[in-house]
C-alpha cells in the first residue's frame, strides 16, 4: 500500500482564526510602533520619509531628567518598603490562618479596588496641611506603596501557602536553627519565585501610576508618567512619543532582566 | 557514629488541651529509657503525633505537665535547643538546598567547623547508603530517597533522641518494607532513644522495644511487641493488633460451650467472651478437633490461606491455615483451639 501523504488541509475557519487573531494584534501593537516611530521623526505628519532624528528624545532627556530620576527613585523606593512591609506580612498571613488574618488579607487589596484618585484625594486630606510632607517625594511614595503593596503581598502568600511552610519551619527548627537562621536560610530563599515576581509587579506599577500620581504631586515632583501627560497636553506630539520611547527604552529591558532572573531561579531549582 | 550521649525520657503529668476545647491526650506519665525505641500506635486522632510533638518541643503540655530528658526540665525549652533529631512524614527537605547542603544544615546552624561538618556529613550519607546523591537537588529524588535524606540530615547532628513521625506513611508498600529494615539496622547500630509513630502495626512489631498503642488521647496499653500481641489488654488493643476471634459462651459441667464446640473450663461464664488470634486455630484430623465450623469464604494470600467461618454465631471466626489444601464453599472442618491462647478479657 502506498502511503500518500497529504498536507492537512487548513478549513477556511483556521485562516478565519488566524486573521482574527492577525487584525487584534495589529490593533494593539501598530500604535505603539506608531507612537515609538513618531518620536524619531522630524515631522510626524510626514513619517519616517521626512527623516529621522533624535532631537526630540534628546530634549526629554535634557527637560525631563528629573520627573524620569524621580519615578526611578521612587520605584526603588517603592520596591525597599513593599518587600520590608510585605514580605514579613505574607508570612504572618501564611502563618496565621484565621478570621482575623483572612479579614486583613482582603482589605490588602482595598488600594487596588478603590479607584487611585479617591486613595490621592484621602491622603491629601488627611496629610495635605503638613507642608513640607506634602511636597516631598515621600507624600508619592506612601500613594505608591498602599497601591503596590497587595501585589507584593499577594504573590509571596502564595508562594508560601503552596510549600509547606509550616513543616518547612519546623524541620529547620528541629535541626537548630533559631528565627533569623531559617527566616533567612529557608523561607526567604523558597519564596523567591514569589519575591521575584512581586518585585516586578511593584516596579512597573510604580514606574507608570499616573491616577494617583497626578493628584499627589507638585510642580517640584513630577513623575515620569505625569511628565509623559504634560508633554502630550501641553507640547509636540513628537516630544511626547520621544518621551513614550524613552519609557519603553527604560522599562523594556528592566522587565526583561527581571524576568531572566526569576528563569534563573526556577532553572536553578530543575537542574 | 555515635552519638552525643543517650538520654531517658519522661514524661510527667503530661496532658495537651487545644485552643478550641479539644483534649488531645489526657494526662500520661510515661519513661522511655535511654538507647530504648518506643513506638506510639493508634489510629488518627488517637493523641500518637500530640505526645511525639511534646517530647519534640513543638508544642507545650498543659499547666502541671513536666517533660524531662534524663535530670533535665527541658518542658519550656523549644524544640531548637532540645536536641533532637527529626523526620516528618512529608520529609520536610529544604528544597533550596541539596542533599549535601540539606544533610549539612543542622551543623552549620550549630556553627560545627568546615572539616568536622563534611566528615560527618559523609558519614550520614553513607550509612544511609545514598552518598552518590550528595550533589542532587531535593526534586530529583523519590519518596525512598528523600526519606534516607531526612535520615541522614536527622542523624547528622549526634542528637541526643531521635524522633519520627509516620515517616514511612507516604510511601508505596514495597519501599515501605525496605526502608523499614533500614531504619530498624540504624537505630540497632546508632542505639539512640528513639520515639516512632505510626498507624502500621506492622512497624510498630518490627521496631518497637516497646509499644504504646494509643486510643482517645490515652496509653490504651505499653509493652514489647510479644506482650501487646498475646496479652492485650482490652479490646481495643486486641482488635488494633491484628485480627482477633470473639466467641461466647455458657459453663456446663466443667465445659464451656460456644457456637462450633467447646473446652475444659473451670470457674464463672465470662461474660465479655474469649478471644483468640486466626493463627491460634489449627486444621484437626476429623474426630480429634474440638472447634467445628463451615467455610463461607476462601481467600489464597500466597503463604497461607484466610478462611472465614460460621460457627453459627453472630460473628463469622476468622483461621488462617499454612496447610497446602483447597477448601470450597460450605465444606464442614475440624479445628484444634488450644485453651491456652484464649484471652479473657473482662471490660
Amino acid at each position: 500500500m502506498q502511503a500518500a501523504i497529504k498536507k492537512p488541509r487548513r478549513s477556511t475557519l483556521f485562516w478565519m482564526q488566524l486573521a482574527f487573531t492577525l487584525t487584534v494584534c495589529a490593533f494593539l501593537i501598530v500604535p505603539v510602533l506608531m507612537s515609538m516611530t513618531a518620536g524619531v521623526t522630524l515631522n510626524y505628519m510626514t513619517g519616517v520619509s521626512g527623516g529621522i532624528t533624535t532631537q526630540w528624545v534628546e530634549k526629554v532627556l535634557t527637560d525631563y531628567r528629573g520627573p524620569i530620576l524621580l519615578s526611578l527613585q521612587l520605584a526603588t523606593a517603592c520596591l525597599a518598603c513593599t518587600l520590608l512591609l510585605g514580605i514579613p506580612a505574607a508570612y504572618v498571613l501564611a502563618k496565621r490562618q484565621n478570621a482575623f488574618t483572612r479579614a486583613i488579607e482582603e482589605l490588602l487589596v482595598m488600594p487596588v479596588a478603590v479607584p487611585g484618585i479617591a486613595t490621592a484625594l484621602a491622603l491629601i486630606v488627611t496629610y495635605g496641611s503638613s507642608g513640607s510632607f506634602r511636597t516631598s517625594w515621600l507624600f508619592i511614595l506612601v500613594g505608591h506603596v498602599l497601591f503596590t503593596l497587595p501585589f507584593m503581598v499577594r504573590s509571596v502568600l502564595a508562594v508560601m501557602s503552596s510549600i509547606d511552610l509550616k513543616t518547612l519551619e519546623e524541620g529547620a527548627r528541629s535541626l537548630g536553627a533559631n528565627f533569623t537562621q531559617r527566616f533567612f536560610g529557608i523561607i526567604l530563599p523558597n519564596c523567591s519565585s514569589g519575591i521575584i515576581a512581586g518585585s516586578l509587579m511593584v516596579v512597573t506599577l510604580s514606574l507608570g501610576e499616573f491616577n494617583m500620581t497626578l493628584l499627589l504631586h507638585t510642580p517640584l515632583t513630577q513623575t515620569l508618567p505625569v511628565g509623559l501627560a504634560d508633554t502630550y497636553a501641553s507640547l509636540r506630539l513628537e516630544v511626547g512619543s520621544a518621551y513614550t520611547l524613552v519609557f519603553f527604552i527604560i522599562i523594556v529591558p528592566l522587565l526583561i532582566a527581571m524576568q531572566w532572573a526569576s528563569n534563573a531561579i526556577s532553572q536553578r531549582k530543575r537542574t | 557514629m555515635n552519638t552525643a550521649g543517650n538520654v531517658s525520657i519522661r514524661l510527667e503529668q503530661c496532658a495537651r488541651t487545644y485552643e478550641d476545647g479539644t483534649r488531645a491526650l489526657e494526662a500520661t506519665d510515661l519513661t522511655i529509657q535511654a538507647g530504648e525505641t518506643v513506638v506510639f500506635l493508634g489510629p488518627s486522632g488517637c493523641g500518637k503525633t500530640t505526645t511525639l510533638r511534646l517530647v519534640a518541643g513543638l508544642d507545650e503540655p498543659d499547666e502541671g505537665g513536666k517533660v524531662w530528658f534524663g535530670d533535665e526540665d527541658v518542658t519550656a525549652v523549644p524544640i531548637e535547643r532540645r536536641n533532637v533529631g527529626m523526620v516528618f512524614q512529608s520529609y520536610a527537605l529544604f528544597p533550596n538546598m541539596s542533599v549535601e547542603e540539606n544533610v549539612a544544615y543542622g551543623l552549620r546552624v550549630r556553627k560545627v567547623p568546615f572539616d568536622e561538618r563534611s566528615k560527618r556529613v559523609r558519614a550520614s550519607l553513607e550509612m544511609m547508603h545514598i552518598s552518590d546523591l550528595a550533589k542532587r537537588r531535593i526534586d530529583q529524588l523519590s519518596g525512598g530517597q528523600r526519606q534516607r535524606v531526612a535520615l541522614a540530615r536527622a542523624i547528622a547532628p549526634r542528637p541526643r533522641v531521635l524522633l519520627l513521625d509516620e515517616p514511612l506513611t507516604a510511601l508505596d508498600a514495597k519501599l515501605r518494607e525496605s526502608l523499614r529494615v533500614e531504619i530498624n539496622r540504624l537505630l540497632r547500630s546508632l542505639g539512640i532513644t528513639t520515639v516512632y509513630v505510626t498507624h502500621d502495626q506492622g512497624e510498630a512489631m518490627a521496631l518497637g522495644d516497646r509499644i504504646a498503642v494509643m486510643d482517645k488521647g490515652r496509653i490504651a496499653q505499653i509493652g514489647t511487641p510479644e506482650e501487646i500481641y498475646r496479652s492485650p489488654s482490652n479490646a481495643f488493643v486486641a482488635d488494633f493488633i491484628g485480627t482477633m476471634n470473639r466467641i461466647f459462651g455458657q459453663v456446663a459441667s466443667g465445659l464451656l460451650v460456644f457456637p462450633g464446640g467447646s473446652i475444659p473450663w473451670t470457674g464463672p461464664t465470662p461474660t465479655a467472651g474469649l478471644m483468640f488470634r486466626p493463627e491460634d486455630l489449627k486444621l484437626a484430623v476429623p474426630g480429634s478437633g474440638n472447634f467445628m465450623a463451615q467455610v463461607v469464604t476462601a481467600f489464597f494470600l500466597g503463604d497461607h490461606v484466610r478462611l472465614v467461618l460460621d460457627t453459627g454465631a453472630k460473628d463469622f471466626v476468622i483461621a488462617r491455615i499454612f496447610e497446602r489444601r483447597n477448601f470450597t464453599k460450605g465444606e464442614t472442618l475440624e479445628f484444634t483451639l488450644n485453651p491456652q491462647t484464649l484471652v479473657s478479657l473482662e471490660d
